[in-house]
């Protein structure tokens, strides 16, 4: 048992909570069991772990992988099926497409030798997706162990808290668990547990630290930060690879590395650029200041009319219909009659670049309405390239 | 531990002197004698007493986990076994109601009514057991067990009769036949009958209220139709956690309905409630190790009697009355008993200390009242927390009126702006990143369902944590700088 300990750090209490909870394999446990904690704290690990190494019979199923009702009780009741059949046996796969036949059907299957007597554990993950699906899901799953007359345990994972799950009548009240956050002194000792084998664990705790001091503020999800970790390592260690600075040199590492992190905020924790891309980029080492990012259109070079094809949705997407009198009735237009079909192609090019969508019926082929979708800021910068003062001609900033 | 000093001769006194029951294991004896004497029975000595504790340990082990498992079966499993608190008269009625359907013949319809928990299901799975114990019934009778959340429409329900009354179309688990045939073929096999030769049958249909959903709530009806006509004796037990559940019923299935309502309104008082709970934590008489059972129900006895515990009870009372929540404070209860040291090491699992104490009880009751919004701000990351203190004062300005993410953004600027805080300078997609996390943990709402029309820094939202929340969990947080807090008191700027 103590390999359990090494194998989920930080988080002793809540493996003996389970364990207690769990009690003896021929005891009853509480029918349902909701545990909720913040994305990456450990309840999908904690529990598969804990299960794996008690050896208790559980079948584990992610709801939004099954995201219909179907997928979600076959796949239940053929790993169940899986677990009972002892080894070499072929067994069927079984359908089952409706609640009432998934009760009949389980209590056929924990008839079985061996999953007789002893609590079999259900886990459904995400399942705050199970409030979407079919109404009469998830009172059912709370009282599984009451519908079917079997030693059953529903164990539900979470990020939502629980009165959001609560149906409108009420339902059979699960035991409410709850996994609390990692605190800085915890992540800093989970992340400095995977450090590479060539580095000391000094020199590695002493990156960790940097990367905490910069990421903390903003985020604490264990996953982002573990990604983040590994991808900048490589940037940190080049003084030392270079043989610029020797692993003690805290400050000229922390300059290195310091610019890197806060691009790296900018760009790969925004998901703007792939990981393979910044990877690429801290091997090329080009300037960082290059990147071209998913959302930074603010670079796109539009054709001078399409600029002004813009502007003008813009204005008549935002200014009501009434005020285009005030505005513009005296104004020389900058805009030279263009071809008609030059017009439109245009036009489709702007809706490709998602900066224009189609609004209302697109049957209607004659006259289609068009909608500007960029923001404020992105207009004010292609009208200051045409010279043109937008604000100017704002209903909203009269 | 004891020092004794003895002669030779009061080697066998002692012995028997020391010698306890079991429960006191880490008695050290430190024998100091001025005599020597044989060797032998002095290892014989220290020997007894510590094969005396050991085994005493395992004994205890041993009913340590007999007790486990009648709790546990008393508060995780429904177990029919149980006593009835407060609900005689109910089950006096319920009892005599069903036997007079199963005895004389005649057919009947009654609505159990009461809020969940209140032991609905206890109530008749009682009457059923002692009606099954009746001389010559049990051959006689047939059950059909409902659930309104299983059965989820009049065909699956029609099926599920079909199948557990084993009529001829049944094969095995398969039913045959269209839902008109089954509907027609079932009312036929239950028309032939009359009063003096055919079996009664007891329909118990759990969760009726669902039932009424169900489209023109034809099998209500014929249910209820045959339990009017004088056809094979029936009874149809609803049982529903809805008090109106009269207005949900048609106008000629409510006609059909006998209105008998048996009503469990968890109608004690804290004193009865008090009894509940050592009567629950009491182990029953047929517990076969008779001294530790004693022992146990005194320990029981006494902690009924604690102040603090009768406080933590009265407030458990005043928020709900059900014995569910009992049931859950209870097995808390049993895990703290139960837990700490060294759980991870050993397999079996062993408590901290030989009884349940009041301190225990303490503890389970700081954890059955958490609350959940905030421990999960007190998960989130110090940007996240800015955004919330943003929002709130801008509930506070404008009187709760929803407001989208720019809006934020501003109010968060505003704080950024002044005093140098430009720690917290992120780029507007950084915060907008920590704005949809807190979407996603549904901490904050959409007005409207999103369309694809309106971007998302101007889509209007709704804070779900009220003040009050969230400066509590402001108290909470761990390391929470001191500025952000000074924020969170005044959006004033000269601050």
């Amino acid at each position: 048992m103590l390999h359990l300990e090494n194998m989920v750090l930080c988080r002793e209490s809540q493996v003996s909570t389970l364990q207690s909870l769990f009690g003896e394999r021929h005891h009853f446990s509480f029918p349902s069991i909701f545990i909720y904690g913040h994305t990456a704290s450990g309840k999908t690990y904690v529990t598969q772990t804990l299960l794996r190494s008690l050896e208790l019979p559980h079948v584990f199923v992610n709801c939004v992988e099954c995201f219909t009702l179907r997928l979600l009780l076959e796949q239940i009741l053929n790993k169940l099926n899986h677990l009972s059949s002892s080894e070499g046996e072929c067994s069927t796969h079984i359908t089952c497409e409706i609640f009432n036949d998934f009760v009949r059907l389980f209590k056929q299957i924990t008839e079985a030798e061996n999953l007789k007597d002893q609590t079999v554990y259900i886990v459904l993950d995400k399942a705050e997706y199970l409030r979407d699906m079919e109404a009469n899901l998830l009172p059912g799953f709370l009282r599984l162990q009451e519908l079917t007359d079997r030693n059953v345990t529903v164990i539900f994972l979470s990020e939502i808290v629980w009165e959001k799950f609560r149906p409108n009548t009420g339902c059979f009240e699960p035991f409410v668990l709850y996994f609390p956050d990692y605190s800085i002194g915890n992540l800093q000792k989970i992340l400095s547990h995977d450090h590479p084998p060539e580095y000391s664990a000094d020199f590695y705790a002493a990156y960790i630290n940097i990367l905490l001091g910069v990421f903390y503020t903003v985020c604490r999800d264990l996953k982002e930060l573990r990604h983040l970790a590994v991808l900048n390592f490589p940037k940190y260690c080049e003084p030392v690879v270079k043989g610029e600075a020797n692993e003690r040199d805290t400050r000229k590492l922390w300059r290195n590395i310091e610019p890197h992190l806060k691009k790296a905020m900018q760009t790969v924790y925004l998901r703007e650029i792939s990981s393979s891309q910044w990877e690429k980029l801290q091997k090329d080492d080009t300037d960082p200041g290059q990147l071209k990012g998913l959302s930074a259109y603010t670079h796109v070079e539009l054709p001078y009319y399409s600029k002004f094809i813009l502007i003008a949705a813009y204005l008549a997407s935002y200014n009501p219909a009434r005020t285009d009198k005030r505005f513009f009735l005296k104004h020389h237009g900058k805009i030279k009659k263009t071809n008609f079909l030059k017009k439109h192609e245009k036009i489709t090019s702007l809706v490709t670049l998602q900066l224009l969508t189609l609004v209302g019926h697109d049957d209607q082929l004659d006259e289609p309405k068009y909608k500007c979708t960029v923001s404020l800021d992105f207009i004010r910068a292609i009208a200051r390239t045409v010279n043109f003062d937008i604000i100017k001609y704002l209903y909203d900033f009269l | 531990m004891c020092f004794i000093s003895y002669r030779n001769s009061l080697t066998l006194w002692l012995t028997q002197l020391f010698c306890f029951p079991d429960g006191i294991d880490n008695v050290l004896f430190i024998i100091v004698s001025s005599v020597a004497f044989p060797r032998k029975s002095r290892i014989s000595f220290v020997e007894m007493s510590s094969r005396k504790s050991k085994s005493s340990n395992l004994i205890q082990a041993d009913y340590v986990s007999q007790v486990q498992r009648i709790l546990r079966e008393r508060f995780c499993h429904q177990s029919p076994h149980g006593n009835l608190f407060g609900v005689q008269v109910q089950y006096k009625h319920l009892i005599e109601l069903l036997k007079r359907t199963a005895i004389h013949g005649e057919s009947n319809s009654v609505l159990i009514i009461g809020p969940r928990g209140s032991g609905k299901t206890m109530l008749i799975n009682h009457a059923l057991k002692e009606l099954m114990e009746v001389e010559g019934v049990s051959e006689n009778i047939l059950q059909v067990h409902l659930n309104g959340l299983l059965q989820i429409n009049d065909k699956i329900a029609l099926k599920e009769i079909t199948r557990q009354l084993n009529l001829e179309n049944v094969v095995g688990d398969k039913v045959f036949g269209s839902f008109a045939e089954n509907l027609s073929f079932l009312l036929e096999a239950l028309k032939k009958g009359d009063r003096t030769s055919s079996c009664p049958v007891i329909f118990i249909l759990d969760e009726f209220d669902l039932f009424a959903h169900h489209k023109n709530q034809t099998l209500l009806y014929n249910l209820l139709d045959i339990s009017q006509s004088a056809q094979t004796p029936v009874v149809i037990i609803g049982l529903t956690c809805r008090l109106d559940i009269l207005e949900l019923l048609e106008k000629r299935v409510k006609s059909r309905f006998s209105h008998r309502q048996i009503h469990l309104m968890n109608s004690f008082s804290f004193p009865q409630y008090l009894k509940i709970f050592k009567e629950q934590l009491s182990l029953p008489s047929i517990f076969p190790e008779k001294i530790f059972a004693e022992k146990w129900n005194e320990n029981v006895q006494s902690l009924s009697e604690d102040r603090s515990v009768k406080e933590v009870l009265q407030k458990h009372f005043n928020v709900s009355k059900n014995l569910r929540s009992l049931h859950m404070l209870l097995i808390l209860l049993l895990h703290f008993w139960f837990c700490l040291g060294n759980m991870l090491a050993l397999n079996r699992v062993t408590p901290s200390h030989p009884f349940i104490t009041a301190a225990d009880l303490m503890e389970a009751n700081q954890l059955c009242s958490m609350d959940s919004k905030g421990n999960i701000v007190h998960g989130l990351s110090v940007l996240e927390i800015c955004l919330i203190i943003a929002m709130k004062h801008l509930n506070d300005i404008y009187e709760e009126e929803p407001f989208n993410f720019q809006m934020v953004y501003n109010e968060f600027q505003k704080f950024v702006q002044r005093k140098a805080h430009s720690v917290y300078n992120f780029e507007k997609p950084v915060v907008m990143k920590a704005f949809e996390h807190l979407q996603q943990l549904e901490l904050i709402r959409p007005m409207e369902r999103t369309s694809v029309n309106a971007q998302r820094e101007y889509q209007l939202m709704k804070l779900l944590l009220d003040n009050t929340q969230i400066m509590n969990a402001l108290q909470k947080y761990p390391n929470c700088p001191t500025d952000v807090r000074q924020w969170a008191t005044s959006s004033l700027s000269w601050l």
